[in-house]
Order: structure tokens, then C-alpha cells, then sequence
């Protein structure tokens, strides 16, 4: 269990993380998200005992990470952004020493590399330096690096920038086959990212927590949620029948009549309404259905483009 | 200690997994040869010892160890990988005694290999080896304290000509600091006892005893002072750098 309390990071007068509070449990994969610059890496970096806190407290596992900073290192993987590793090494090597350094010998270690290497697919590059492999088995190194001791936690900063659309499913599949028992906690700016692998989303802007749920609450926060988006085979000018139904609020026209998103009157479910309408007209629907909603519209919303 | 080791471990190797490594100990077996063959005059002489080597070791450190030890941190920083060295159940201190260790021994080994001058002159006539061999540990402790010095200027810059660059000038004032030429900067205005801190603070005095085969105490404490000192500014230095 993670609890971060008034977590606060200054870099001279340039408050990068400012009065942060939260929980995370097991089983929780919680996703930071914000614009560049918002604060979550230097969050990340505290949480992993990389930069001291200005003030605020972290506990990791029962340990308060200021006085056993040691003993929470060992419970967490972490993934830097961009994924640093030594070039020079080969892939085994470079694992091993981790092994090494995270305490295992032998027969142990052996096994645990062949677990790990197995599990981000590096069985092939093994005996490659790392320098020389594409980003996305950079990526992977870095991934098995934090795989090794089967930690409890694991921080992914930016797991999947910079991959291309096969490798980030890849990697997607594997922090939700991982996530099971763990704690995840990953930073990203991909939103579709959110809604596929986190139960729990925080939205963090200029160092501040602005939105904290799971990824369905932050969409219902959005202008869009229950709007009705209809599509035609052929445009309709049906602005002005629709705008004469009670429950509807605001008519959008979009592709010269093409297609209309309907938001409706606060509380209101004017779904059947406008189906009827639609038997009734005899217009020719392509698609029909109620938005979620969307996490751009809400991550614009609350991060103040 | 395992951590310890296995840092020390992996930073020695890394010398090895580029030519640099092979490079740098030609050039200094090559240097050392020319300094005591031709520079100092090793035959002319007609001496069975070693003196001519070892007098010129400050001079070939200077240079040889800035640069064996100013990608200690500088390249953990580009990198990156200071991020995930620190975020690894290490603490500071194992890292930087790792770090360090491993430039000492990759200069120690330089140092052993040597070992074929030291065979040359049993050859040619009897030296004192008791001499020979104090002289070797001296030289390898002034070795430590100039990595040491180089570990915490590679801990202020990321960028490796930088660390390089400082190490050589503090190391060079550190030498020279029992000589008029760092002296006469100091006099006039800093006390009597000041001036003769400064002087104590010579590298080039602690190492001539040392390099006559005079096994002081004092003096092998001095180095190893120096080495912790050093060490210890470098912890204190990424750990301000960090916060910043």
C-alpha cells in the first residue's frame, strides 16, 4: 500500500508538485495523468526515493521512505522515462547485474532471468549490447529490469512512448496480466491508454491534483457523456427537429448534416425520444448511440487549454 | 558488501567493453617507459632502483587519472541511468565506494603491468625490492587520491570534458601545493599556519618519501585521508545536485 501525504517538491521557487495526497492498494492500477511539465515524474521520482521530498510525507509497505529508504527500494520496479540502461552491457548482463545488486545467486537468478526474459520477449536479443537494439526492445530491457524481483509495486513512467501500436498492446497486456495482486501506478499522456489498462485515473496539473476515479467517472465529467450521437447515410436537415424535442439542450450539426450530436437537459434521457423521431421522419440511420463520454474533453477541461 | 562488489564489479567491466580501456593502458605503459628511459635518464644513471619511474608517476597521473576516472558519475547522468542506479536498493555510499574501487583497481592494474620494468632492473643488478615495493604502494595510494578528486568533479558535470578539465586543475594545484608556484598565491595575506597547511596538503611531498621507499604512516594516512575526504564531497555533491 502507497500513501502519499501533502507530498510537496520545490526546485528553488518553482513548485513542482504541490500539497499531493493520496492512497494506492493493491490490485489498484492508477494512472497519472497531465500535460508536460505537470509534475508527474518529479511525483514518481519522490515515490521512488529518487529525489528527496521538500515537504510531505510517503510511506511504501508500512516504511516511511525519508528514514528506510533501502527497505521501499526493495519492494519497488521502476521504469525511468526513456527507460535508462547501461549501453555498453549486453541484455544478459545487464539484467544479471540488476539480479545481482536486487540480491540473487545461483540457480535463483537463473531462474528468474529466464522468467523475466520470457515474459518481455527478449529470448533473441540476449546477447546484444544494449545500445544497439530499437527502442521498442530498449523498452522491453528496461520492463524486465523491473520484473525481476516480482516486486509488489511497480512505477512505469511512460511505459509505452515511443513504441509503435503493436508493441504498446504488447506492453499494455502485460501490466494488466501483471496487475493482478500488484500495485501499478503508470504516467502517460495517451488517454485511450487510461481507459485500457487503469481502474483509476488522478489528473495532475501544474503539480496539483485536479481529478481522482476511475476512468468511467472521469468520462461522465465530460459535456459529452449522454449525448446522442446520430449519423445519417445521407444529410438531413434535422437541426431544427431535433432543437423542438423537450429534453434536448443543444443540437450539434456536423458534416453539413451528415451527422448531429445531441446533448441533453441535465438529467434527462432523451434516447427513445429521438428514436421515434427518427421511425417517425423516416430519415435512414448509419449509427445511433449514447457517448461515454470523452477523457480528452475532460483532461482539456480540468488541465486548462 | 555483495552490493558493494557487484557495483565495483560492473563499472570495472564497463572500462573493458570499449577499446578505451586498452588504449589508456597502452599509453601509459608507453609514457612511463619513455619517462624513465629517456626522461630519466634510467641508464645513464647506472642505479639498480626504480627512482627515475616513480619520480614521474605525479606528472603521469595528472593526466592518466582524470581521465580514468571522469565518466565515474558524468555518464550516469547522460544517461540517465543515475535514476535507476539510485532507485536500486543501493545506498549512496556503495555506490560511490563502488564506483570508485573499480577506477582504483582498473589504476592498479595499469600499475601492475608494470611489472616488467621492475623484472628489468633485477636483471640488470640487485635493487632494493623492499623499496621497489613501498614505492609501488605509494604510488597506487596517490593514484586513489587523484581518482578520488576526479569522482567528485565527475559528480558536478554531466558532461565528461568538463569533469576532466576540473579534475586536472584541482589535482594539479593539490601537487603543487607545497611549492612556491601555489604558495606565493597564499602569502601576504593567509597566516603563517594557513601556509603551512597548504604545504602539508602537497601530494608531491607525502609521494617523494613514499617514492624513496620510506614507509611513513603519516603519509599513507595522508592519502587515505584524501581519499575519504574526496569520497565524501562526492556524496555531498550528488546529493545537493539531486535536489536542484
Amino acid at each position: 500500500m502507497i500513501e502519499v501525504q501533502h507530498l510537496t517538491k520545490r526546485f528553488g521557487r518553482f513548485t513542482a508538485v504541490n500539497d499531493l495526497s493520496f492512497e494506492v492498494r493493491p490490485g489498484e492500477v492508477l494512472g497519472f495523468l497531465g500535460p508536460n511539465g505537470a509534475g508527474k515524474s518529479t511525483t514518481m521520482k519522490m515515490l521512488t526515493g529518487f529525489l528527496p521530498v521538500t515537504s510531505g510525507s510517503v510511506h511504501i509497505g508500512g516504511y516511511d521512505i525519508a528514514q528506510h529508504p533501502v527497505a521501499v527500494k526493495r519492494q519497488i520496479g521502476y521504469l525511468p522515462e526513456g527507460a535508462p540502461s547501461y549501453g555498453d552491457m549486453t541484455v544478459l548482463a545487464f539484467l544479471r547485474f540488476i539480479g545481482e545488486i536486487r540480491g540473487y545467486r545461483g540457480a535463483e537468478l537463473r531462474q528468474r532471468l529466464a522468467r523475466v526474459v520470457e515474459q518481455v520477449g527478449l529470448q533473441d536479443v540476449l546477447k546484444q549490447a544494449v545500445q544497439t537494439l530499437s527502442k521498442g526492445y530498449k523498452r522491453r530491457v528496461g520492463l524486465a529490469q523491473t520484473l525481476l524481483h516480482d516486486p509488489a509495486i511497480m512505477i512505469l513512467d511512460e511505459p509505452t512512448d515511443g513504441l509503435d501500436p503493436n508493441q504498446k498492446q504488447q506492453v499494455r497486456q502485460l501490466i494488466t496480466d501483471l496487475a493482478e495482486d500488484k500495485i501499478v501506478i503508470i504516467s502517460t499522456h495517451i488517454l485511450e491508454e487510461v481507459s485500457a489498462v487503469c481502474s483509476r485515473a488522478m489528473i495532475i496539473a501544474a503539480g496539483k491534483k485536479v481529478a481522482d476515479g476511475t476512468p468511467a467517472e472521469l468520462e461522465a465529467r465530460s459535456r459529452y457523456h449522454q449525448a446522442i450521437s446520430v449519423r445519417f447515410q445521407q444529410p438531413v436537415n434535422a437541426a431544427a427537429a431535433f432543437s423542438a424535442l423537450p429534453d434536448i439542450h443543444e443540437v450539434d450539426e456536423l458534416e453539413q448534416g451528415q451527422s448531429y450530436l445531441l446533448f441533453p437537459q441535465p438529467g434527462a434521457r432523451p434516447y427513445h425520444a429521438v428514436n421515434a423521431l427518427i421511425e417517425q421522419q423516416g430519415w435512414e440511420v448509419d449509427t445511433l448511440h449514447i457517448e461515454r463520454g470523452r477523457l480528452d474533453d475532460v483532461f482539456r477541461q480540468l488541465t486548462g487549454v | 558488501m555483495n552490493t558493494l562488489l557487484t557495483i565495483c564489479k560492473r563499472e570495472f567491466s564497463a572500462y573493458f567493453a570499449t577499446p578505451v580501456a586498452y588504449v589508456f593502458i597502452f599509453i601509459f605503459l608507453v609514457m612511463s617507459g619513455v619517462f624513465t628511459f629517456y626522461l630519466g635518464n634510467f641508464y645513464e644513471r647506472g642505479q639498480a632502483d626504480l627512482v627515475p619511474f616513480f619520480n614521474f608517476h605525479p606528472w603521469l597521473y595528472l593526466f592518466f587519472m582524470p581521465a580514468v576516472a571522469m565518466g565515474l558519475w558524468s555518464q550516469e547522468r547522460q544517461l540517465g541511468t543515475i535514476e535507476l542506479l539510485m532507485t536500486l536498493p543501493v545506498t549512496l555510499w556503495q555506490a560511490v565506494l563502488g564506483k570508485f574501487l573499480a577506477a582504483w583497481f582498473f589504476a592498479g592494474l595499469a600499475l601492475l603491468l608494470t611489472v616488467p620494468l621492475w623484472m628489468t632492473v633485477n636483471y640488470l643488478g640487485t635493487p632494493d625490492n623492499g623499496v621497489i615495493l613501498a614505492s609501488y604502494l605509494g604510488s597506487w595510494l596517490m593514484a586513489g587520491a587523484f581518482i578520488a578528486v576526479g569522482s567528485c568533479m565527475s559528480a558536478f558535470s554531466r558532461n565528461q570534458i568538463v569533469a576532466f578539465i576540473l579534475t586536472v586543475v584541482v589535482c594539479f594545484v593539490l601537487m603543487l601545493s607545497g611549492f612556491p608556484l601555489v604558495l606565493d598565491f597564499f602569502r601576504g595575506w593567509a597566516s603563517e599556519g594557513l601556509l603551512d597547511l597548504i604545504a602539508s596538503l602537497s601530494f608531491l611531498t607525502h609521494f617523494e618519501a613514499l617514492s624513496r621507499g620510506v614507509v611513513d604512516i603519516r603519509d599513507l594516512l595522508y592519502f587515505v585521508l584524501v581519499i575519504v575526504v574526496w569520497l565524501l564531497a562526492t556524496t555531498q555533491v550528488l546529493t545537493v545536485k539531486k535536489s536542484v
